[in-house]
């Protein structure tokens, strides 16, 4: 027995010291301000042309500041890094850099530091994620091959330290508007010649400085107090904590260990709790989030439009969001949203307005369906709810076996995609890349295009884009694809659902920690209550 | 013992050989496409293919890739994430949560648990044993998550006794609610194998020997009667411990902490191999030594048992 009492209190012991050591928080001082940002693991290194997807990025956009910027509110361009951005053709540009911007490691930014981005990610071998971004660039297609032909683009071409030219394939008038993406931000010198080394401390020219990080737990960034930009920061200090569970999230904003929370949970939409229970720092503006149902044109079943038309207009929108959103989600009528510069009402008209007796009629023209009718979407991204929901409607309206069947994760499903495997309507998530119409057009209805999934493809559509890009102003661009919009819609490859907007939630703690509306936190507005 | 020792320790090859190669072959050879949902909408490009299918050695037959993954382990690198994060950073910054958590557990689970089986087995029937039977039931029949979000909304949302997740650097007092919630469910088969274990016992021939040579009650209770009711209660937290050393996905979720459990979920999620290969090996490994433990204790508790 009393070997046992022994055992057991030495394993107590270890257990207390293990626990207890470690404890201890440093520098309340220091804590207090510090602002804590939900977040989530990166998937790849913090470089911006290889990072497109949303924790990463968001680390980069507080890290770096690109040639435009977007106004937090309206999502409107204007110049940072850019003095001006010219062009006679819109097909060669010339962008003069602001004198004064320096990297964090004090090296400045010059043209070349954007030329080498450029190149670096549109090359081959880099295998960067953003590398598509460069694609409308002169000579793209030698460098972006596996064996490249070229080592750079003969389309970037530097004047002097402040200017460089950039000659497009094409002319592409709304080009200066997208260069606000994070894959078109400089990199500095260091990236080049100590790569390890710049993994580890990413160096940008961004309003906040790397300052540590712990892999799977937390990123922390400080003041750059050598920032060039017009807004000047405020916080101290940003934490951006790992979470798993948005839940757990959420529930440290609303007891104040938390002060910033990037999306709501399901949970706390219903009821629109969390305008109670966050108060003044609950915030909703319009985004550049859709949802649609996509069609697999693949399958000869689903080749006739007012089959397609049918099944659009037996979803209905309003009370599905209603009931699952808590009404906060906008009924889409369009494939764009009302936050995107080119923008029209409506363009969907009476064929994304549910309308169960025009539904029943159309699918009769259309000679019924045969079978089951599959929804398919990933299962780990919460779409359950409204797929099944969605499923119902159409269930309901037309009277066909609409069944929802779920693949367990996202990578499964874009395996599907790109194996052109579906057998029924697929789930599509689209966020806009850049504040223009163009941005929910291009990369999926052209023929071929990247994220064309559905194997659409229409001359006309095609000829309405390239005139587009063509237009003389941005103005008459915009109209443009308006004009290609409808046609696509009168195609119907992908049935819109509805716009996701930007919401966001501030502690208590926080003055103001602001979204723009390409849901990209901007980090020079964040600031923290004075401390009584 | 040594013998046996060593005897149980060559064993653990074969097992971990065996354990590694099954997981290597389930987590890259289910999957046609690895890389299919790793550039959000788009396709990845083809280059970005052929980096990632050379780094992972991906064009060798499995055979040959687990090889070269094993030689790469055996000399103690645990290779790299997709994200290029090295594997053994992240399961040095995650582990020391997962065992300080699984310890404040069990300790829970033990302390509790046993005394409550204590209190009940030598009582018999009344009121503690009945409070005992429910309450035990209650938590056997309550999920863990709910527990676990139960207790955080209460205690961390309403009343504010607590902080709603556990922070990077956790203090034992941080720690209290997770583990409680961790080891809920085992303290209630603790307390009930204890009871049940105890009131077995007492009937026994050796008991009845005890009070018949007229020992003190002190005696007959505790060194008779106790430490052979333990044996299979150290069963079970030893296995317990085990288990819990492999980290605890739901309550690990519920208080954000940042331990084994998640990391190797989010590693299967993503179908980051390196990840999820090299965190299975090291638990493996602690789950046959928590084994090995136990069974060593038999000796320790019980003097009929002997090994060589």
């Amino acid at each position: 027995m009393r070997r046992l009492v022994t055992a057991v209190a030495a394993a107590l012991a270890v257990a207390l010291l293990a626990t207890a050591c470690g404890g201890g928080g440093g520098g309340d001082d220091q804590a207090a301000q510090t602002i804590g940002i939900e977040w989530g693991e990166p998937e790849n290194p913090l470089i911006p042309g290889n990072t497109t997807e949303q924790n990463g990025g968001d680390v980069i956009d507080a890290l770096f500041a690109g040639l435009v910027k977007y106004d937090v509110n309206t999502a409107d361009p204007s110049n940072e890094v850019a003095e001006s951005i010219t062009t006679t053709d819109n097909r060669n540009f010339t962008i003069r850099i602001e004198p004064g911007w320096t990297f964090h490691d004090g090296t400045p930014v010059t043209a070349q530091s954007f030329v080498d981005s450029w190149n670096w990610t549109a090359y081959g071998p880099n295998a960067a994620e953003a590398q598509s971004f460069m694609e409308k660039i002169d000579g793209y297609d030698e460098v972006s091959t596996e064996a490249p032909t070229a080592p750079t683009m003969r389309g970037l071409r530097v004047v002097d330290p402040q200017t460089f030219t950039v000659a497009l394939t094409a002319p592409f008038t709304i080009f200066p508007l997208t260069l606000g993406y994070s894959a078109y931000y400089p990199l500095p010198q260091k990236f080049f010649t100590d790569r390890a080394g710049y993994e580890a401390a990413p160096v940008g020219n961004g309003e906040f400085r790397f300052e540590s990080r712990t892999p799977n737990q937390s990123l922390t960034l400080v003041r750059n107090d050598q920032y060039a930009g017009s807004v000047r920061p405020q916080a101290q200090r940003l934490e951006f904590r790992v979470y798993s569970e948005i839940q757990t999230a959420y529930d440290d904003v609303v007891s104040g260990n938390l002060d910033h929370i990037r999306a709501m949970p399901s949970a706390a939409l219903a009821g629109d709790r969390w305008r109670t229970d966050l108060g003044g720092g609950a915030h909703q503006k319009e985004g550049l989030v859709t949802d649609s149902l996509g069609f697999p044109l693949y399958d000869p079943r689903f080749a006739n439009p007012d089959l397609r038309k049918a099944i659009s207009m037996a979803i209905d929108r309003q009370a599905i969001v209603n009931q699952i959103f808590g009404g906060v989600y906008r009924p889409a009528t369009g494939y764009a949203t009302s936050a995107a510069e080119g923008f029209v009402p409506n363009q969907c008209g009476e064929f994304c307005t549910f309308n169960p007796q025009r539904a029943q009629q159309l699918l009769a023209q259309a000679g019924g369906f045969q079978g089951p009718l599959t929804l398919t979407a990933n299962s780990d991204g919460g779409h359950d709810p409204y797929m099944q929901a969605v499923a119902n409607s159409i269930r309901q309206t037309l009277g066909i076996d609409a069944r929802y069947t779920p693949v367990p994760s996202f990578s499964e499903q874009r395996r599907l995609a790109n194996d052109r495997g579906f057998t029924g309507l697929f789930r599509n998530g689209w966020q806009g890349d850049y504040p223009s119409i163009e941005t929910f057009l291009t990369q999926l209805y052209r023929t071929d295009a990247s994220t064309n999934d559905y194997g659409y493809s229409n001359p006309a559509v095609d000829a309405a884009l390239s005139q587009a890009d063509q237009a003389p102003d941005i103005a008459s661009a915009d109209q443009g694809y308006a004009a290609a919009e409808r046609l696509v819609l009168n195609d119907m490859p992908n049935i819109p659902l509805w716009s996701r907007p930007v919401i966001y939630g501030n502690s208590a703690r926080v003055a103001e920690a602001e979204h723009n509306p390409l849901n990209r936190q901007d980090t020079a507005t964040y600031r923290l209550n004075p401390q009584g | 013992m040594g013998r046996y020792t060593l005897r149980r320790l060559l064993q653990l090859v074969p097992v971990f050989l065996g354990t590694t190669f099954i997981v290597y072959f389930l987590v890259w050879g289910l999957s046609d496409d690895p890389f299919a949902g790793k550039c959000g909408q788009r396709e990845c490009s083809a280059s970005y293919v052929a980096q990632m299918t050379e780094r992972y050695n991906l064009d060798d037959p499995l055979i040959v890739q687990y090889l070269k993954y094993l030689g790469a382990l055996l000399t103690g690198d645990f290779g790299q994430t997709f994200s290029g994060t090295e594997v053994s950073t992240l399961i040095a910054t995650a582990y020391p949560v997962t065992i300080q958590l699984a310890l404040v557990a069990v300790v829970i689970e033990a302390l509790i648990g046993i005394t409550a089986g204590v209190l009940t087995g030598l009582r018999g029937r009344g009121f503690v044993d009945n409070l005992v039977l429910v309450s035990t039931l209650v938590l056997i029949a309550l999920p863990v998550f709910v527990t676990g979000l139960v207790l955080r909304q209460v205690l961390g949302v309403e009343l504010g006794w607590i902080r709603t997740s556990v922070p990077a650097d956790p203090t034992l007092g941080q720690l209290l609610v997770p583990g409680f919630v961790l080891g809920s469910l085992s303290m209630a088969y603790v307390a009930r194998l204890m009871r049940t274990s105890l009131v077995e016992n007492k009937r026994a021939d050796f008991v009845r020997t005890a009070i018949a040579k007229g020992l003190p009650r002190r005696r007959v209770v505790g060194v008779h009667m106790l430490r052979n009711s333990l044996i299979p209660v150290v069963t079970f937290l030893g296995y317990d411990i085990g288990a819990l050393m492999g980290g605890a996905i739901v309550t690990e979720g519920v208080f954000n902490i940042r331990g084994i459990g998640g990391l190797v979920f989010r590693g299967i999620q993503q179908q980051d191999i390196a990840t999820v290969v090299g965190i299975v090996a090291l638990l493996v490994i602690v789950f046959l030594l928590a084994n090995l433990l136990v069974d060593l204790l038999y000796a320790v508790l019980d003097p009929r048992i002997r090994y060589d």
